[in-house]
């Protein structure tokens, strides 16, 4: 493997942040060619993101101290197997993401800010996927949160204005949680670093309360029932690029930083209690972001409100954490799966509401038939939602089902099990429409490039219903904490 | 070991990949869309028949398998039940093809129609090469999502209220099955299909949580088969068009959960360890109660399609009594009711279909007179509907007589009762269309006559097909010691899987095996 042994001095990590940064820059710089810089940029940053998978997969985790200089004073990059897994999916949905909003946007004055902004927020994310000390998580997620509030605003109209302050807000009480935290814990520790807090937390006060401030503050920004109430309206309202971002991409980034939280920083302190408050803060997100979806008239509303059911299977996370030892991947594995499923639904559904002008979804029939390719993008995806065979997202319910009856809890397949069926509803529901008897009708032309991108993404969730393996192996990779 | 896996692929394909462009097609496009069908369909047939010649003359085994997760495989493989269950579905599946052609000539949305119909058949014989447990899961999931379509085509309330029932039914027996396979999954790993099963080693102690899991295996697979009390989505799923129910009802809806409950039985649990744990007497009830309510409540049903409907019910569940009796030979009853319901069912489909087209017959009491006008198609009737009483020489007497041999040797006696029983209901609720056809005489026009019948009494895409099922049904009862017939296959399985070599001298000669 001659490709590998060059690879293998490669420093690829950096360029990953280095790369839609410089993006972003340029974009803002020439705002003519914006989004030739962003299409170059989304180009570049899957195929290093691949070779950091590859080079994780080969010689396992590495821990980078920039420039030389230690972690007290020095920035420290953590690149492991649950890093290079995230930074890999949001490759792919960021370049899909990307494709399709070259069409979606055009050359508009809109599409110039939004390439910005969105190459900012893709160099936010992966800095943060790969940072490892407390501070730097939170400056990332700080630039994470503004990023995604201005993209939200960036729809225009006061709608969107509204949803997008309730959203600023939310994150701000949530980032100051956070960030008290990370004052606690260096205050106790005098540390910021990862693995280095890891080694020293033990059961006392001061870690119990930042453990706490930590995780209820993400919570707000992930948006776990009963702390929901921001996303559907910031979801459903922003333009579809920018849904599928936010709801198959931004909400994974506070749910991974509370993983790594628990993995690397708080293995010593015990879940009792905390597990099941969570995991039926989970069974009520799945429950009611269900119902929800089931009674939503709009298309973009419905899938916003799968995002709140889906969100909480990612919290069963908890009560696997403390009866398993490997139930967190099941968990990651499902993320990605639902990432890329939601974010094929999203798209799919900005197809269709330009198409046919709006998204209420029972006046849609005509241009789902009219538009068969985008159609079945929705239907192959939806079926990755529910959870149907030859998808992620059946894969990743074999795991967590899996990983609740390995772990003897019962009650958490049940809900993974109810879950799927009412994501069964919701998603048969969308398709309905379709059904009907009339006329199919193109609607507005659109560039075909928005057919094709949805279609691609739905194709990739069938892909990654054979990627399970690889995919553990290389969370496999992972550095957990709890002393080294 | 996986030598040819290509072939079993290739299958899967044939259907798969017309199915998927068909989807694209302009409705004007016809002729494109009817040679896709056909040439699909008649590649996958030889396909099958190239496996067929494959396996028994070559002596060549087939398989193919696909890494999902650590330790779990997608395999496909062909035993010979399988290759039972595979032949059954492209030889139905050709004729209904035509059939479905002509039925749809003129109808809107028939690009999506086909191209569901297609997807459908690849989940059924994905069910029918599955070679573990999970991939029978994964292609019976399939199979739901592909049938839907197919159940709400017209986009009538109606019809979606009935998709709606169906998805909930289905989809409920899909989240119970995959719990139970996981659970399995975890007990014994993810182990092929093997005769006589793979449990056997698991401690006793482990008992109860087996009977469990076999009962959610049940529930799961007998949504499909309309076991009771899962049944009430089949007969409200009749707003399908004709070739639809045919085909749902023939081989792939309400046989994948007959299949599937075959497998668990013989093939992941195997009958002495079933028997062992005491689940196969319940079983057999739930079947005997099946098929006697299915039997009355056809009888009070006025509906033509309707009381095919619960016939269905009915007849189905003759299937999972033959394996519940645990025994070779109601093996072989059992397993030859899977082929000949298939072919009787699917001609009575289509001659209600044909009714229905040509002269806007959907009741039972507007058939007064039909023999004359349509006597093809009234002879085809009568010759399975007279199948499914059992009378000989016809394919249903043969299932029926080797279930009441099968309960004999079992020590089971009263259930030739409940046979008898149920075919006098069979007679009851199957007698008054033929008699009415036949002899009474029409009086006024015909409720909705549409085709002229000039030289044919209908459109001859719908006649061929259902003539041809009907011939089949009438040469699997007479030919049936042929070696070519159904039985002698299902002989060959039984004496693979029980373990006998020579069940079918002991049938034929009346030796005790």
């Amino acid at each position: 493997m001659p490709l590998a042994a060059v690879m293998a001095d490669v420093l690829l990590a950096p360029w990953l942040v280095i790369l839609p940064l410089a993006g972003a820059l340029l974009a803002g710089l020439w705002p003519a060619a914006a989004r030739w810089w962003g299409l170059l940029t989304a180009l570049l940053t899957p195929v290093m993101a691949l070779l950091l998978a590859l080079q994780v997969h080969a010689q396992g985790p590495v821990i980078l101290d920039l420039g030389g200089w230690a972690p007290p004073l020095g920035i420290t990059l953590v690149v492991d197997g649950l890093a290079s897994l995230m930074v890999l999916m949001t490759a792919g949905v960021g370049l899909a993401i990307s494709l399709y909003a070259l069409g979606y946007l055009g050359g508009t004055d809109r599409g110039r800010w939004f390439w910005v902004l969105w190459l900012w927020l893709w160099a936010a994310m992966n800095a943060l996927y790969l940072s490892g000390d407390v501070f730097n998580l939170y400056v990332t997620l700080e630039l994470v949160v503004l990023a995604s509030v201005a993209l939200v605003a960036l729809a225009g109209g006061a709608a969107p204005l509204v949803a997008a302050m309730r959203y600023l807000l939310v994150s701000l009480l949530g980032s100051m949680a956070y960030l008290m935290g990370v004052a606690l814990l260096y205050g106790a520790y005098g540390t910021l670093d990862l693995q280095g807090l890891g080694a020293q937390v033990v059961l006392s006060s001061a870690p119990m309360l930042a453990a706490v401030l930590m995780t209820v503050g993400l919570l707000a920004k992930s948006a776990l029932f009963p702390l929901h109430v921001w996303l559907p309206p910031a979801h459903g309202s922003a333009p579809a690029p920018v849904s599928a971002a936010l709801s198959a991409l931004v909400v994974k980034v506070s749910f991974y930083l509370i993983l790594r939280l628990w993995l690397t920083v708080f293995p010593a302190l015990p879940l009792s209690g905390l597990d099941v408050l969570m995991g039926a803060l989970a069974a009520g997100a799945v429950l009611w972001g269900g119902l929800m979806a089931l009674r939503a008239p709009r298309l973009k509303q419905v899938v916003a409100y799968s995002t709140v059911a889906q969100v909480g299977y990612l919290f069963l996370l908890f009560p696997f954490l403390r009866a398993h030892p490997e139930g967190w991947k099941a968990v990651v594995f499902f993320a990605v799966a639902h990432g890329v499923a939601k974010a094929a639904v999203f798209l799919a559904a900005g197809t269709l509401q330009r198409a046919a002008g709006h998204d209420r979804l029972a006046e849609l029939g005509a241009v789902m038939r009219g538009r068969l390719k985008t159609s079945f993008a929705l239907g192959i995806a939806g079926a990755g939602l529910v959870g149907l065979p030859f998808t992620g997202g059946f894969i990743a319910k074999w795991l967590l089902v899996q990983t609740a009856l390995e772990a003897g809890l019962w009650i958490w397949a049940l809900v993974v099990l109810g879950g799927g069926l009412l994501a069964g509803a919701y998603v048969f529901r969308l398709l309905g429409p379709a059904f009907e008897p009339g006329p199919a009708d193109r609607g507005r032309p659109l560039p075909a490039v928005m057919e094709w991108v949805p279609l691609a993404l739905a194709l990739l969730t069938i892909g990654l219903g054979f990627a399970g393996s690889p995919a553990l192996s290389l969370l496999a990779r992972t550095l957990a904490g709890g002393g080294g | 070991m996986a030598t040819g896996g290509y072939m079993l692929l290739l299958i899967l394909l044939s259907s798969l990949l017309p199915g998927v462009a068909i989807f694209f097609l302009r409705e004007q496009q016809f002729a494109l869309r009817t040679a896709l069908n056909l040439g699909g369909a008649t590649l996958k047939f030889l396909l099958i028949i190239a496996l067929l010649v494959g396996v028994y003359r070559d002596g060549k085994t087939y398989s193919l398998s696909v890494n999902l997760l650590p330790g779990i495989d997608l395999v496909l493989a062909a035993d010979a039940l399988s290759l039972l269950f595979a032949t059954l579905s492209a030889v139905l599946w050709l004729v209904t093809t035509i059939y479905a052609i002509g039925y749809l000539e003129d109808s809107p949305n028939r690009s999506r129609f086909f191209g569901f119909f297609s997807l459908c058949v690849s989940a059924t014989v994905g069910i029918a090469f599955s070679g573990n447990l999970i991939t029978l899961l994964i292609f019976y999931e399939i199979l739901t999502l592909a049938t839907w379509p197919l159940v709400v085509h017209r986009g009538t309330a109606e019809s979606f209220r009935a998709g709606r029932i169906y998805l909930a039914y289905t989809l409920l027996g899909g989240a119970v099955l995959l719990g139970a396979v996981v659970w399995l999954t975890l007990l014994a790993g993810s182990e092929p299909f093997v005769a006589g099963g793979y449990l056997r080693h698991l401690s006793a102690d482990q008992g109860p949580v087996l009977i469990m899991i076999f009962a959610m295996l049940m529930a799961g697979f007998g949504v499909k088969a309309a076991l009771l009390p899962l049944h009430s989505w089949l007969p409200r799923a009749m707003v399908a068009p004709a070739p639809v129910s045919a085909l749902l009802h023939a081989v792939a809806v309400v046989k994948a959960g007959a299949f599937g409950i075959v497998r668990v039985l013989n093939d992941v649990y195997g009958v002495e360890l079933a028997a062992d744990l005491g689940v196969t007497l319940p079983l057999l009830l739930l079947a005997i109660m099946t098929i006697v309510y299915g039997s009355v409540r056809a009888v009070f049903a006025d509906d033509l399609k309707q009381r095919l409907a619960f016939s269905t019910v009915s007849q189905v569940s003759y299937i999972i009594l033959g394996v519940a009796l645990a025994g070779p030979i109601g093996a072989v009853g059992g397993l030859v009711h899977l082929v000949h319901q298939g072919v009787m069912k699917i001609t009575l489909f289509f001659c209600a279909g044909n009714f229905a087209e040509t002269l806007g017959i959907h009741r039972v009491d507007e058939m007064r007179g039909v023999g004359r006008r349509m006597p093809w198609t009234m002879t085809a009737f009568t010759l399975a509907a007279l199948g499914m009483i059992g009378i000989p020489p016809l394919a249903g007497f043969i299932s029926k007589w080797y279930l009441g041999l099968g309960a004999l040797e079992a020590g089971m006696a009263w259930v030739t009762g409940v046979l008898v029983v149920s075919s006098l209901l069979n007679a009851l609720y199957f007698l008054p269309p033929i008699l009415r056809g036949w002899f009474s005489r029409r009086e006024g026009p015909w409720p909705d006559e549409r085709h002229g019948g000039r030289r044919l009494e209908t459109h001859w895409m719908l006649l061929l097909p259902t003539v041809t099922v009907a011939a089949m049904a009438l040469g699997m009862g007479l030919l049936a010691s042929l070696t070519i017939s159904p039985l002698y296959w299902v002989t060959f399985i039984v004496e693979f899987e029980y373990g006998y070599d020579h069940i079918w001298r002991a049938i034929f000669e009346w030796e005790t095996p």
